[in-house]
């Protein structure tokens, strides 16, 4: 089976043709947040303030990287526990989020944000920071930079290597 | 009495949170290897094998094995003829400290405490206060030992008081479970560390304690020895996997401490570790 590449930003028919268990690799422009920026932006929807980046046909990564050492666009960047983001996703998903890197499990009320909206939840290997961040070419802060690790960065990726673990049609890759 | 300088225990920790970062343990490499191996999922061994070349990735190009570089949790074993000469106003637990936060400082290691709970969680940005165990013991060194603990892992980890008549068959469902639920978020392949006996407290210590073992070695005593290979196996029936994605290796080691306990008791606790099992000793 050919591994599909995902290049955000991310169109309803791209995200129709995945399906759970694709194994695919993601290029060009994510977004990291994890459990802190995550809170702020959906505080920020509430509040009808806009958000630091464009969130339409977006990937956001869950991760916080350890800092860049000299001469390095970042250090160790792999994924954290996606379930944390789970009070989050749906609020972003309707706000037009179409796909979300991390590991693990997610609860039913996101799986049902990602069918009604059309929108998927890709998981990587968690652990292999060293070899993840070998595919990060770049990365900027661009909000909420006094939360160090947990800041919102912009990254570019390369053969980025991910699995579908939640499609838009409600199927899980966990058994 | 043997003299130990402060300065000698700032060195020796900034060192042990540097290496313990970018070097997977030979125990914990080998275990993964050999899995690699033997897993009979392709996907599960293509995972495995990725897992490998991520140790190889760190080691050798100096980037972390991964972004969650731990708490800092660290063993002191001091032998009672060991004074430590600290400069005035320090202490012992300082210089622990103080090599912490030069090793994060110095390592660009990801510092994950936050000063408080619950109100601000505020990042103290030194990864510390280090969570640190002492305690004495007969001799002249100075033992310490540490582990770079993961969050995602530590948050799947779990307490439960048994009767003292429980028959082992319920506390091994009951590890089992623990395991299961831990499931993809984890990390998996675990080493799941289980502490039996003591009190509240003392049980979920040991099953702290069990993970600095060496994962190749069984518990001394034959009958928690085969109840650690019998967890095993169990847990690799369970088909969680690397990843979670299936597979028949779920745990790489199940390592069991005991401590004796109350009649009336029979405390458990399961302290799960990811396959990033990042841990090392110095004797001074």
């Amino acid at each position: 089976m050919a591994v599909k590449l995902i290049r955000p930003p991310l169109t309803d028919a791209f995200i129709r043709s995945l399906k759970s268990g694709d194994e695919v690799i993601i290029a060009g422009t994510i977004y990291t947040a994890r459990d802190v920026a995550h809170k702020r932006l959906c505080e920020a929807i509430e509040k009808g303030v806009s958000l630091p980046f464009d969130i339409k046909s977006a990937l956001i990564y869950f991760c916080g990287p350890t800092p860049a050492p000299p001469g390095r666009p970042i250090g160790s960047a792999g994924p954290t526990t996606s379930s944390r983001m789970d009070a989050f996703s749906p609020a972003l998903i309707a706000a037009g989020l179409k796909a979300m890197l991390g590991k693990g499990y997610r609860n039913q009320a996101v799986r049902d944000a990602l069918k009604q909206h059309c929108a998927i939840h890709l998981s990587t290997i968690g652990g292999a920071g060293a070899l993840l961040a070998k595919h990060i070419t770049s990365a900027e802060i661009i909000a909420y930079e006094e939360l160090g690790t947990e800041a919102i960065r912009r990254l570019e990726v390369v053969d980025f290597p991910a699995i579908v673990a939640y499609d838009c049609y409600g199927n899980s890759v966990y058994k | 009495m043997r003299h130990i300088e402060w300065k000698n225990i700032v060195e020796v920790v900034k060192a042990l949170c540097i290496k313990a970062a970018y070097e997977l343990p030979p125990d914990v490499l080998t275990a993964l290897q050999k899995a690699a191996q033997s897993e009979s999922n392709p996907l599960a061994a293509k995972i495995l094998q990725q897992l490998v070349e991520n140790a190889r990735l760190a080691s050798e190009e100096r980037i972390p094995l991964c972004q969650d570089t731990g708490l800092a949790v660290v063993f002191v074993e001091q032998g009672g003829e060991v004074v430590i000469e600290c400069p005035a106003g320090k202490t012992a637990v300082d210089a622990i400290n103080a090599g912490v936060t030069a090793g994060y400082e110095k390592g660009f290691l990801r510092k994950s405490v936050v000063s408080e709970p619950m109100q601000h969680r505020k990042n103290t940005g030194s990864n510390c206060p280090a969570v640190i165990h002492w305690s004495i013991v007969p001799g002249d060194k100075l033992k310490i030992t540490f582990m770079a603990k993961g969050g995602g892992c530590e948050n799947k980890s779990a307490f439960r008081m048994f009767k003292p008549t429980a028959a082992a068959g319920e506390i091994v469902d009951w590890v089992v479970e623990v395991v299961k639920n831990a499931g993809a978020d984890a990390c998996p392949p675990f080493v799941v560390g289980v502490g039996i006996g003591g009190n509240f407290e003392v049980s979920c210590l040991l099953s702290k304690k069990a993970l600095i073992r060496s994962i190749d070695k069984p518990n001394a005593d034959t009958f928690y020895a085969g109840l650690e290979k019998d967890l095993l196996i169990r847990i690799n029936r369970l088909n969680v996997g690397p990843q979670g994605l299936g597979g028949d290796t779920t745990a790489l080691a199940v390592l069991i401490e005991t401590a004796p306990c109350h009649i009336a008791s029979l405390p458990v606790a399961v302290n799960i570790e990811c396959h990033s099992h990042r841990h090392g000793e110095i004797v001074i």
